[in-house]
């Protein structure tokens, strides 16, 4: 079928001119490296990978006051397992972790809950990280420790959004490019109302799902739209409108917010902060992490390769002082980071 | 893990023998050579679904015995108690041991027991260590050609997903059950006789087939292309693996054997490894190659190629 779909696209396409799709979900960016699609489709389609990767845009002050937070006696810091090695500005979670800190990772928000239900003489602290997906699972684990009078669990909320990130891309005069393949599950959340302006702007969208054929069928939905559109190829989950109850559930316990993304700076109304009501769960409102001033290491391009104005192969750090056990970066130490991607995958 | 081995303990430690750095030492005992193995157990949790610490205490040495050629005779045993632990656990860990060393024909022929302060150690701690009788002297990568194919004994990532449904706060509804087996019996039925094919073998455990085979290729003239379509995985391990966001290639087996086979021989092995209890999904699952020098790539379902490299960093800790 892949095979199959290939030959379309190859048919399809305008050999005259280049194709520029970013992609904006690390998952895709995974999945295309390795199932190797790029060796199959034409070279004049180009890949270029995006911001997609929750724990890459997550700027080095979050980390330092994870690791702040860590350093907090009888305390736990609950994790997704990608946040532990992940340098911040003088430390990371796994060199806490080395030193005595009890960090956990988890795989959902509620085993941090049950963490906590398990530890009540710990304060246990959720590092809450992740697009529009992530976010309602962190709402109902809010919900559900202020429903139980849960009082040692918190979050330290560094969740972004979409949207707004997409068109500070759409703006960037270096990049160019023709079409977006937007992400399939932050998109069963939101609908497709959010990306409309992309179309206004000219920009091809389609939402993909992740297995290879998805890919490739989405790939070849953006080189056939006659004129710029929202398509979606992920039809099996997405409806147009989204997931009501988790688009409830994240306004029922956020508000939008400005962000900070790493490497593109403050982006307005890209992330989420947690309501006043709920300010008992608000690990920064809580304990008041305190940091020095946040460094970042010069000679990084994470945040050029994040936005997809550069690859990895153009930073004078990648593969050598910039590896998977000693990263330098985000990009590099996360399952979903585009520079983990290319080391791993060629 | 490797960095610190090489700049450690073999910059201190190395001799001729250490530096070849198999899975047994091979030691000579006049007329004689004999297989020398130690490894330590640390698995948390300490039972999981299709086993315990205690016979992939055994197992664990006995494969490591088995894949260089060795008969598996006689273990030592040492174990590491936490103060407080329950006498009933330790009873039923003990029972499994037995019960391994049993099933691999091996005696346990010495041991010591220590007991440390409550909180510093995990319940418990095992090593083991054992010699094997060496009976097939021509395991070796040097012998390896391109050409050569691979085979795995069967399907992988099974003990890995076992031991990760039962931890703290990851528990998750699974039948997957650890592969964990001794080897011995289907490794002595394929090593018959000189000719039998065999190039090189290992078991996959920490870090799993792809840091095996990356182990096998390094510094080499030669790669591994693999082929995705033919390695073998369950359904529940794959569906845990795409909840969990992990490879296969890259989980740990305490039941499996990866071999290198010449290419004339490959489907002979292979059949004799399906006739066994424990290589009923056996495959061949790719080749040496003389391209990649020094890599180990894989042809992908989608008909596109990548690089299968190391695993960098610990992907489940505690998982031997």
């Amino acid at each position: 079928m892949i095979a199959k779909v290939a030959g379309e696209i190859r048919e399809a396409v305008d050999t005259s001119r280049t194709y520029n799709f970013m992609e904006v979900c690390g998952t895709h960016t995974m999945n295309i490296f390795r199932f190797g699609l790029r060796e199959i489709l034409p070279p004049n389609i180009r890949l270029i990978s995006g911001p997609g990767c929750p724990v890459c845009v997550t700027p080095n002050e979050f980390i330092d006051k994870a690791v702040a937070l860590a350093r907090r006696k009888d305390t736990i810091v609950a994790t997704f397992g990608d946040m532990f090695r992940v340098p911040g500005s003088r430390s990371s979670l796994d060199k806490e972790k080395a030193n005595g800190a009890s960090i956990k990772m988890v795989y959902s928000s509620i085993d941090a809950l049950d963490l906590a239900k398990r530890n009540p003489d710990k304060d246990v602290i959720f590092l809450g990280i992740g697009f529009e997906t992530t976010a309602p699972t962190v709402a109902q684990s809010i919900l559900m420790a202020k429903k139980e009078g849960v009082k040692n669990y918190s979050v330290l909320c560094g969740h972004k959004t979409m949207p707004e990130a997409l068109k500070v891309l759409t703006e960037d005069p270096r990049l160019n490019i023709d079409g977006f393949l937007l992400p399939g599950h932050v998109s069963a959340i939101i609908g497709i109302k959010p990306y409309r302006f992309l179309a206004a702007r000219g920009k091809r969208c389609v939402i993909a799902g992740f297995e290879p054929l998805d890919i490739m069928q989405a790939i070849l939905m953006l080189i056939e739209q006659k004129r710029p559109d929202i398509g979606i190829q992920y039809t099996r989950i997405i409806s147009r409108c989204g997931n009501t109850l988790a688009k409830n559930s994240i306004k029922k316990v956020f508000n939008e917010s400005p962000s900070v993304w790493r490497g593109i700076g403050k982006i307005k109304n890209s992330g989420l902060l947690i309501r006043r009501e709920f300010k008992e769960f608000d690990a920064d409102l809580k304990f008041k992490p305190k940091i020095m001033r946040p460094a970042e290491n010069s000679a990084c391009i994470c945040g050029d390769v994040i936005k997809g104005v550069r690859t990895p192969l153009e930073c004078k750090l990648f593969r050598r002082a910039c590896k998977p056990e000693h990263p330098v970066g985000a990009c590099m130490v996360s399952s979903e980071g585009t520079c983990s991607a290319y080391y791993k995958y060629g | 893990m490797h960095r610190m081995i090489d700049s450690l303990f073999m910059a201190e430690l190395g001799n001729e023998i250490l530096r070849q750095k198999k899975d047994s030492a091979i030691l000579k005992f006049g007329s004689k050579k004999l297989a020398f193995t130690t490894d330590s157990y640390v698995v948390n949790p300490i039972f999981f679904p299709g086993g315990d610490i205690g016979n992939l205490s055994v197992y664990g040495t006995v494969n490591d015995l088995s894949v260089c050629g060795a008969r598996p005779l006689h273990l030592s045993l040492g174990i590491i108690i936490e103060e407080g632990l329950d006498r009933k656990i330790l009873e039923r860990i003990v029972r499994s041991i037995k019960n391994a060393a049993k099933s691999a024909r091996v005696k346990i022929v010495t041991g010591d027991t220590k007991v440390v302060e409550r909180g510093l150690c995990d319940r418990i701690f095992i090593n083991t260590s054992g010699i094997g009788e060496l009976y097939y002297d021509k395991l070796s990568i040097d012998k390896i050609e391109p050409g050569d194919s691979i085979i795995i004994s069967g399907s992988i990532g099974e003990h890995a997903i076992s031991v990760l449904s039962k931890r703290e706060a990851l528990e998750f509804g699974t039948k997957v059950r650890s592969d964990l087996a001794p080897l011995n019996g289907l490794i002595q039925k394929v090593l018959k006789g000189p000719k039998c094919g065999v190039r090189f073998m290992r078991d996959p455990t920490r870090g799993g087939l792809a840091t095996t085979l990356n182990e096998i290729v390094s510094g080499r003239r030669f790669g591994i292309a693999l082929d995705e379509k033919d390695v073998p995985v369950t359904s529940g391990v794959r569906q845990a693996c795409e909840m969990l966001g992990f490879d296969p290639l890259y989980l740990a087996c305490e039941g499996r054997v990866a071999l290198v086979v010449s290419k004339r021989d490959a489907a002979r092995v292979l059949d004799i490894i399906r006739k066994t209890a424990l290589g009923r999904t056996a495959k061949i699952i790719g080749r040496v190659t003389e391209d990649h020098r020094g890599r180990v790539s894989l042809n992908t379902v989608a008909g596109g190629r990548r690089i299968v490299d190391m695993l960098s960093g610990e992907q489940l800790p505690r998982i031997c």
